[in-house]
């Protein structure tokens, strides 16, 4: 009885908007996007969230720009040349660059920007160490004067992947590095509708009319950047049901990271897509904690990277096959410098081999905390996964689930594991960050700078700088292949191998660019 | 009766500053590090603690606490530590759908259960009785969320008739608000129907014992209105207090069917600053949703006045 | 549920109907409620009989399968079987469910007791039980197990506060009414001490409301509990509980709906169960519905 007066209701309150296509469907064109994350800052140098660097690219321009084939391109810059000696690199900005507000982009900008962005960047920090000075020698001219030659400045500044030095106006870029800036003008294809922004929920751009585009074609984050839509608008949706829903149902157009399990829901939909835009997927690494017992001995954690298997890790976190792909080398497979050196220390895993490995390191039954983020559900596979291989070789595993604010929290501890102390955490990077040793955070082995976990191998850091002087693609490959066996030598990190994560789409819209990230330009809705 | 309410406001005051306590402590002796997920994955020690000493979080606690006080008596609810936005802005942002949703939750169960309560005082004994009894406990045992999947498997993506997910203003398009309002609104009323039925059901079948009643039927007066009239305007009482003992109940719903349904609303800005450990944010919606309690009993305790002429203070 | 359980006796208002036909149905329906609290205490005191394997064995390679003759009712996201992690699952979530109510109920009632007897504390007490009843308890349960990481211990103890200040309440009433009471002015003036009056006079005239208010309570844990886990703020999800087994699932819900659904279903039951065994406590033990049976 009640059930039919609410079908009544429910039939008349229906008719409005079925009435129109879908509900909800705009006028003009707009770009509905659910992102991977929510946006909590605009601030894409204080903070190394991808989703503040996806801002970042739709706000802001930069010198240069990685091509599909993760070589660096010009973008702001019209040409450039080094000196005789490899001192002086002078670069002349393109034609027509302007900012939101109407005003020219100078190299005085350039020049805050980067300096801003070389004291927060692990790379920009490497670099800075050889900058003598940067400034705009004109207008249109910028100039970096360096105290010795370096061979990775480009692939420095081309970075795609966080931090990216954007390129924002002076005032603005001379905020103190630690503190957050208030506004987002830049020179990019889009502008940020702060009074729009709901944090949270919804993150508005609009097309700036006043973006002058590169003229060759787009590739990878470089090549024309054309905005296609008039607006766009990231519409966060924390749970990935209701997105999944959101997608079938016509209210968004676009699903930026489609967990693996649903894409085949998804691809049986009608009117919807998945594709893998990224063709380097994501790397899954648990990393260890050098300075503590049990794994501050080498061969524990030799034993640990022998028991776990990426593919029961992989199949466990990922669950379609289609969605990973084992792979032992540190630069995602597929990237340039990928290695195939050190593998046979870690392949193929082994039970029999780990349990060996412990009893050489005479481990003693010595608690072994792994920390298990909630609230990331492929990284907390990880953990489960490592967690069950530990136990498999009669390792006392203690696996401690907390969410990723207090995991982050806690991995900054030194203190033993009987202090509040940890052994391993797990974590993801887009293949992107990981192609070349320098922006990779876990191989620093300088505990004074390292990340988390602090190796400690002066064998590791002479390694680095030699890839960092190294000249020529020869001698880098050389370099980068040393490092790798020397880092699984040592133990940095258990290697999870290569996921990849699709995204969906309605079939009207055209235009996704191939990339380790997301880009929202040259995207489009045709009309159905 | 001016006194009575005087007394009641003044009497808010220690209460208030009981929930500003608790909530301060809770949150500042927390481990979670604001400053550490802030300062991101390269940051080293000295970063971190430039970014404490920045959000003020190397004060001692009594002086953050005392701070904290003085903004919000001018009130500054602070700026949330994430996303930089003044804490009232957000909440601004947000106030609407929540509110829209907590009255319609409200109307709806009203709407829904005392008919139902009647229903079943009127049949007492019988089959729709039970029935209706079954329903409602039902109604106080299945959680939101599990109510909130099955709604959008069944009339959202089965059905169609209903949109998924999201909020719509009514003030933009009251066709669109009601339709995403909709099954929200159902998921989330159920336990109060359950618990609006049984107390209306309960009360009803009270008075139809009273003495007044059975002399109205002696004189003969029409069934119907005998059960409308006199049992119901004295039901009404009880059913405004389940009402404002459900408000506590109501905010802890709220909160799970703004997430299944993606209502951009308080709730769901609170649960994310909680677990973001985003304190000014989480301190300024505790403190709201406290105060927004106490007013609204106290505007209950006045109804009683106007609702049964017995009741004085 | 205990909102209800208040209401009812703030308003002094009892459900009445035609005597037998009532007592029938009405034995019916708790007899339904304890037998299924017994089956569910059962199966959490005797899990690992009950055809279980390990709750915590993961097996990547069997992820998602439907229900058959190895795994009766299919297995998760991680391989595991779910008719072992629904079975141990009782476990957390009735343990949560009790040790919420009798904590809740003896420090309440120790409160209770204080804050009825001595006048003087009586003020203070109730102004910060008026206050933690303020805060919403959802938020302060969530607030309270981020401060101290999730473990058992910490959502109890975070469920439990906020339940407490109704268990004073009641408390403090009983105690209010009773101390008016001319047989107890009469022990006082014969000198009895505070203790025994308490324990003799107090007490037994707490108890049956407590009891009953006591199995409100464990049915609002329960839920409370879920309640958490989905939110992220609940057990450690390694252990099951069906709380977190729901919040879990949920991301799998279009293409395994049953990972939700058996737990759900089970957790369902037994808040019902409890729901209606507290029902028919009250109708016996409360003396105002007693004494119109």
């Amino acid at each position: 009885m009640k059930l039919t007066r609410r079908s009544f209701v429910g039939g008349t309150l229906a008719a409005p908007f079925l009435a129109k296509s879908g509900f909800g469907q705009a006028r003009g064109s707009v770009l509905r996007v659910i992102p991977h994350a929510d946006l909590k800052n605009i601030d894409p140098i204080w903070t190394t969230a991808y989703i503040s660097r996806n801002h970042g690219y739709m706000v802001y321009d930069a010198l240069f720009a990685m091509d599909q084939n993760l070589k660096p391109q010009p973008q702001m810059v019209d040409k450039w040349e080094t000196s005789a000696d490899g001192k002086t690199w002078t670069f002349v900005l393109r034609d027509g660059l302007s900012f939101h507000d109407g005003k020219p982009v100078t190299a005085e900008d350039c020049a805050a920007s980067l300096k801003r962005w070389g004291k927060r960047d692990a790379m920009g920090q490497a670099m800075f160490g050889a900058v003598e000075s940067v400034s705009g020698r004109d207008a249109k001219t910028l100039e970096i004067k360096l105290t010795r030659p370096y061979g990775l400045l480009i692939d420095s500044i081309a970075k795609i992947s966080s931090n990216v030095p954007f390129i924002m106006p002076k005032a603005i870029a001379e905020t103190d590095p630690f503190k957050q800036i208030e506004s987002a003008v830049g020179s990019g294809p889009f502008v940020f509708q702060k009074a729009e922004w709901v944090p949270g929920s919804k993150v508005v751009y609009t097309k700036f009319a006043g973006y002058v585009p590169r003229k060759e074609p787009t590739s990878g984050a470089a090549g024309a950047k054309i905005a296609k839509v008039d607006r766009v608008e990231w519409l966060y949706i924390p749970d990935p049901t209701t997105c999944m829903n959101a997608l079938m149902s016509g209210e968004v157009d676009y699903y930026e990271q489609v967990p693996g399990d649903l894409a085949p829901v998804l691809a049986k939909a009608p009117g919807v897509k998945i594709e893998v835009l990224d063709p380097i997927g994501s790397q899954g690494m648990v990393r260890f904690n050098h300075l503590v017992a049990p794994t501050n001995n080498v061969l524990v954690r030799r034993a640990i990277m022998r028991a776990v298997s990426q593919k029961d890790a992989l199949a466990a976190a990922v669950g379609n096959p289609d969605y990973y792909k084992e792979c032992l080398s540190i630069y995602p497979c597929g990237s340039p410098l990928e290695a195939k050196t050190g593998e046979e220390l870690v392949y193929p895993s082994s039970l029999d081999e780990a349990k060996k490995l412990l009893k050489e390191a005479n481990y003693a039954g010595e608690k072994l905390v792994i920390l298990q983020p909630t609230d990331i559900p492929i990284t907390s596979a990880f953990a489960l996964v490592v967690g069950k291989a530990c136990r498999d070789i009669g390792m006392n595993v203690d696996v401690q689930a907390m969410d990723w604010s207090s995991i982050t929290s806690r991995r900054a501890k030194k203190e033993p594991v009987d202090q509040g102390g940890w052994n391993m955490f797990p974590t993801w990077w887009i293949g992107g960050d990981l192609l070349n040793p320098m922006s990779n955070a876990s191989l620093v082995a300088d505990p004074a700078k390292a990340w988390p976990g602090w190796p400690t191998d002066p064998k590791l850091e002479e390694l680095r700088t030699a890839f960092a002087n190294a000249s020529g693609a020869e001698a880098q490959k050389k370099a980068a292949a040393d490092i790798q066996a020397r880092a699984i030598e040592i133990g940095t990190a258990v290697n999870m191998g290569i996921f990849f994560v699709p995204v969906g789409y309605r079939d009207n819209v055209k235009g996704m660019i191939p990339s380790p990230v997301q880009f929202f330009w040259n995207m489009e809705k045709v009309s159905a | 009766m001016l006194i009575f309410i005087l007394k009641r406001i003044l009497s808010t005051i220690p209460v208030m500053a009981v929930v500003a306590l608790v909530v301060f402590l809770l949150l500042r002796l927390s481990p979670g590090d604001p400053a550490a997920v802030i300062a991101g994955d390269y940051a080293t020690a000295e970063q971190i603690a430039k970014i404490r000493i920045q959000l003020g979080l190397d004060q001692p606690i009594y002086a953050q606490f005392v701070s904290w006080i003085l903004r919000l008596l001018h009130g500054d609810l602070g700026v949330s530590i994430f996303s930089n936005l003044p804490v009232s802005t957000l909440i601004a942002q947000r106030v609407e759908p929540t509110t829209m949703l907590a009255l319609t939750t409200i109307v709806f169960s009203i709407v829904v259960a005392v008919p139902l309560g009647v229903l079943a005082a009127a049949k007492a004994g019988t089959w729709i009785d039970r029935a209706v009894m079954v329903f409602a406990v039902v109604g106080f045992s299945v959680p939101v969320f599990v109510l909130g999947y099955f709604f959008i498997y069944g009339f959202a993506i089965g059905l169609r008739w209903f949109p998924v997910q999201g909020y719509r203003s009514p003030f933009d398009s009251p066709a669109d608000f009601l339709a995403h309002i909709a099954l929200p609104t159902v998921a989330l009323s159920a336990i109060f129907i359950a618990l609006i039925a049984r107390i209306t059901r309960a009360s009803v079948l009270e008075i139809l014992e009273e003495d007044y009643i059975r002399t109205a039927r002696a004189k003969g007066q029409v069934e119907r209105k005998v059960l409308l009239v006199h049992a119901l305007g004295n039901a009404a009482v009880p059913i405004v207090t389940v009402i404002g003992l459900g408000i506590a109940a109501l905010i802890g719903g709220v909160v799970v069917t703004e997430s299944v349904f993606n209502i951009p609303g308080l709730g769901r800005l609170v649960v994310d600053a909680i677990l973001k450990r985003d304190y000014p944010i989480i301190q300024g919606l505790i403190l709201l949703f406290s105060l927004v309690y106490i007013v609204l009993n106290l505007v209950i305790d006045i109804a009683y006045t106007l609702l049964d002429p017995r009741i004085r203070y | 549920m205990t909102e209800a359980a208040e209401s009812e006796r703030e308003t002094g208002i009892v459900a009445t109907r035609p005597r037998s036909a009532r007592r029938l149905a009405a034995h019916t329906l708790v007899m339904l409620g304890i037998a299924i609290m017994a089956v569910m205490v059962l199966a959490a005191l005797f899990a690992p009989l009950l055809w279980t394997g390990d709750p915590l064995g993961l097996n990547p390679l069997q992820r998602l399968r439907p229900p058959s003759a190895a795994n009766w009712l299919g297995t998760d996201q991680f391989g595991r079987d779910l008719w072992t992690r629904t079975v141990y699952g009782a476990r957390v979530s009735l343990t949560v469910g009790v040790a919420v109510a009798a904590l809740s109920i003896s420090i309440g009632l120790v409160t209770g007791l204080v804050a009825g007897y001595i006048r003087v504390l009586d003020a203070v007490v109730m102004r910060v039980m008026d206050g933690v009843m303020a805060i919403p308890g959802v938020l302060l349960a969530i607030a309270m197990v981020s401060l101290s990481g999730a473990s058992r211990l910490t959502v109890i103890v975070a469920i439990t506060v906020p339940e407490i200040p109704r268990v004073v309440r009641l408390v403090r009433a009983v105690v209010l009414t009773v101390r008016e009471e001319p047989y107890v002015e009469a022990a006082i003036g014969a000198g009895t001490r505070l203790p025994l009056i308490l324990i003799r006079h107090v007490l037994p005239n707490c108890i049956p409301p407590l009891i009953v208010q006591a199995t409100y309570v464990c049915a609002s844990a329960m839920l409370t509990e879920a309640i958490l886990s989905f939110l992220g703020a609940g057990t450690p999800p390694e252990i099951p509980s069906w709380g977190n087994m729901m919040a879990e699932g949920r991301a799998f819900f279009p293409i395994a709906p049953r990972i939700v659904l058996f737990p759900g279903v089970a957790l369902a039951l037994t808040i019902l169960a409890v729901n209606v065994l507290g029902d028919g406590l009250r109708d016996r033990l409360d003396p105002k519905i007693a004494k119109r049976m």
